[in-house]
């Protein structure tokens, strides 16, 4: 089932974006490191002004995409154009319209912010006029002149963030590649942060984005590629990935530990997802009140006790167990990371 | 409210690629710079280690050694002045490390700018780091009873020696700074390399109560040779072949370590 609308979503895509630009294609992207296949076969366009997002676990390819499109790395193989230039032949065309923002803040901890604006500006090549101009802009944007004199290493996690943020952004380039850019940000930073990522998509940015945040792809991106293992499981839309797993979960929290475990073997739904610590169960539903009665009264049979039943609609976390079979953080679990279906 | 300038409009300049060598190379030996002045431990090294070692040697080994007509003191600024210099350009070989093993390395890889200019500034910071250190060394000699018998003449050979000697240690210092895999490692690494190099020397102490083989290598490496130059003029002896062959050294050095460290770092950095 999920080839098949997999299959049907990017069909559509494809025939969708022909008559627009792209700002990224990416066809037949492969990599590796000596013995380990990183990337087995990427294939993408991101459209003018949008936003795509790269989902994914740790270890599924998706900063070995970014360093590759981003001039870093070269690939094995493949073809990849940043605004038509050619990643590998116009390596200084492509760097001179691409902003990178990496996994961990690429700044001088001595220098002050202003410092780091003005030292990459000037190595962006950009005029000292336009430097002066283009760093109080961004310190005044990125809510950081009050820290403007002050070295990197007092700066806190969001604002080395934002400062990072803020560097990529000093020559204005036309599109722009972030590797989580929000990982370990407190919400609130996380939330200034999406923020300003908005205003500078409406300013007519391209952006890549990577995440293992399911909340942060919904949220910004204009279409999401779920990554796992190096390939491609799935494209589409936040809502057409959603579909993809029904079109709601049905939620049912037991009572007792003892029952948790008597409830999972009875309900025998598609897409059974269980949390032994909060006792809840959840499956995508179809059939509406003629399943939910049904599986009432199978627990009621066993007498199982109920504590709570919901409706709600499906997150990416969702998406994913359906794709994959496992959960974004199993790896962190140490459990077993196959694909299910390929 | 703020949407109209998060993007305008840049134009970037137009210059050659020499120019933007240079540029390139300035903006990041400023950077470097920048870190003598803000980082403590370094500013600390710079003016501490030339007084400790002078302290020592002056006054806790300088009585038991027998340096012959002329005076230890004298004797000893000239060896403290060469060691100071070559344990500055350690700090190639640790900021070298540091860029590369911390994420600022894929900023600058990402941008336009020109390959080596990276390594020029980090070693063009340890030139002006190690000229402040000298003049701490030549200040602080003065304070322990130095009496120098230079002219002008020699001490303008001196300061151009020395430029040329920080020059050559901070290249392989480079070099060192691109093949050791860790922070740590780029530590000791470059005292493994420098520490024998200045102390089986003519720094501290005459060669000639070295045993044969030690003295052999003592007497014939290039910081003895640059130690011995520069010793000759501050205390106006003649200087002999070692003044010809310490320019030599530090220009073969140059020679050979600059394409050795380019190449090293491209192959790092270029994908």
């Amino acid at each position: 089932m999920s080839n098949e609308i997999k299959k049907n979503i990017s069909d559509r895509l494809t025939s969708d974006s022909i008559s627009v630009e792209n700002a990224v294609s990416v066809k037949g992207l492969r990599k590796s490191f000596k013995n380990v296949t990183v990337l087995k076969g990427i294939d993408f366009n991101i459209q003018k002004g949008t936003v795509l997002a790269l989902l994914g676990p740790n270890g599924a390819g998706k900063t070995t995409t970014v360093h590759i499109l981003s001039t870093l790395l070269l690939p094995d193989s493949g073809t990849i154009k940043i605004n038509n230039f050619d990643v590998v032949k116009e390596v200084d065309k492509v760097r001179s319209v691409i902003g990178l923002t990496g996994q961990y803040a690429a700044l001088d901890e001595y220098l002050t912010g202003r410092e780091n604006l003005q030292m990459i500006g000037r190595l962006y090549r950009l005029s000292h006029k336009d430097i002066d101009r283009r760093t109080d802009e961004l310190l005044e944007l990125f809510d950081l002149v009050h820290a403007s004199k002050r070295a990197v290493k007092t700066y806190s996690g969001g604002m080395r963030r934002r400062l990072d943020l803020a560097v990529s952004l000093i020559a204005s380039p036309p599109i722009l590649f972030l590797d989580e850019p929000t990982t370990g940000l407190d919400p609130q930073s996380r939330l200034i942060m999406w923020n300003i990522i908005k205003q500078l998509v409406s300013s007519g940015t391209t952006v890549l984005l990577t995440t293992q945040d399911m909340d942060e792809a919904d949220h910004l991106a204009n279409k999401i590629i779920v990554m796992n293992g190096g390939k491609i499981i799935a494209e589409g839309t936040s809502e057409e990935l959603k579909l993809h797993v029904g079109s709601e979960r049905l939620e049912i929290t037991v009572i007792n530990d003892n029952d948790f475990e008597l409830a999972t073997k009875i309900i025998q739904e598609e897409n059974l997802r269980t949390d032994k610590a909060t006792r809840k169960l959840s499956f995508a539903t179809k059939g509406g009140v003629h399943q939910l009665k049904q599986v009432l009264s199978q627990l009621e049979d066993a007498n199982i006790e109920v504590e709570n039943i919901s409706f709600h609609s499906p997150t990416l976390d969702d998406v994913f167990l359906t794709l994959t079979g496992h959960l974004t953080n199993a790896e962190d679990k140490g459990e077993d990371n196959k694909v299910v279906l390929s | 409210m703020t949407r109209h300038y998060i993007n305008s409009n840049i134009k970037t300049e137009s210059q050659s690629r020499i120019f933007w060598l240079f540029s390139d190379s300035w903006v990041l030996a400023k950077r470097s710079i920048r870190h003598i002045t803000r980082n403590l431990d370094q500013l600390f090294s710079v003016a501490l280690f030339p007084i400790m070692f002078f302290l020592l040697f002056r006054y806790v080994f300088g009585g038991a050694i027998d340096t012959g007509s002329i005076s230890y003191v004298n004797f000893l600024v000239a060896g403290i002045f060469v060691q100071m210099l070559a344990f500055g350009a350690n700090y190639t070989t640790m900021n070298l490390a540091i860029d590369l093993q911390r994420g600022i390395v894929n900023r600058f890889k990402s941008l336009p700018i020109s390959r080596s200019a990276l390594l020029i500034g980090h070693v063009g910071a340890d030139l002006v780091r190690n000229m402040i250190t000298g003049l701490i060394v030549i200040g602080v000699s003065f304070l322990v009873g130095f009496q120098p018998a230079a002219g002008v003449i020699d001490w303008v050979l001196i300061f151009v020696l020395a430029a040329l000697f920080s020059l050559a240690i901070s290249w392989i210092s480079a070099v060192m700074g691109l093949i050791v895999k860790s922070i740590e490692a780029a530590q000791w690494t470059g005292f493994i390399v420098i520490f024998p190099l200045t102390f089986v020397s003519s720094a501290f102490v005459p060669t000639e109560t070295m045993p044969y083989a030690l003295r052999l290598f003592a007497e014939n490496q290039p910081l003895t040779h640059v130690i011995e130059a520069i010793r000759s003029w501050l205390v106006g002896a003649p200087v002999g072949d070692s003044g010809w062959l310490a320019f030599a050294w530090c220009l073969g050095i140059i020679i050979v370590t600059v394409p050795i460290a380019t190449w090293l770092f491209k192959r790092q950095t270029l994908r």
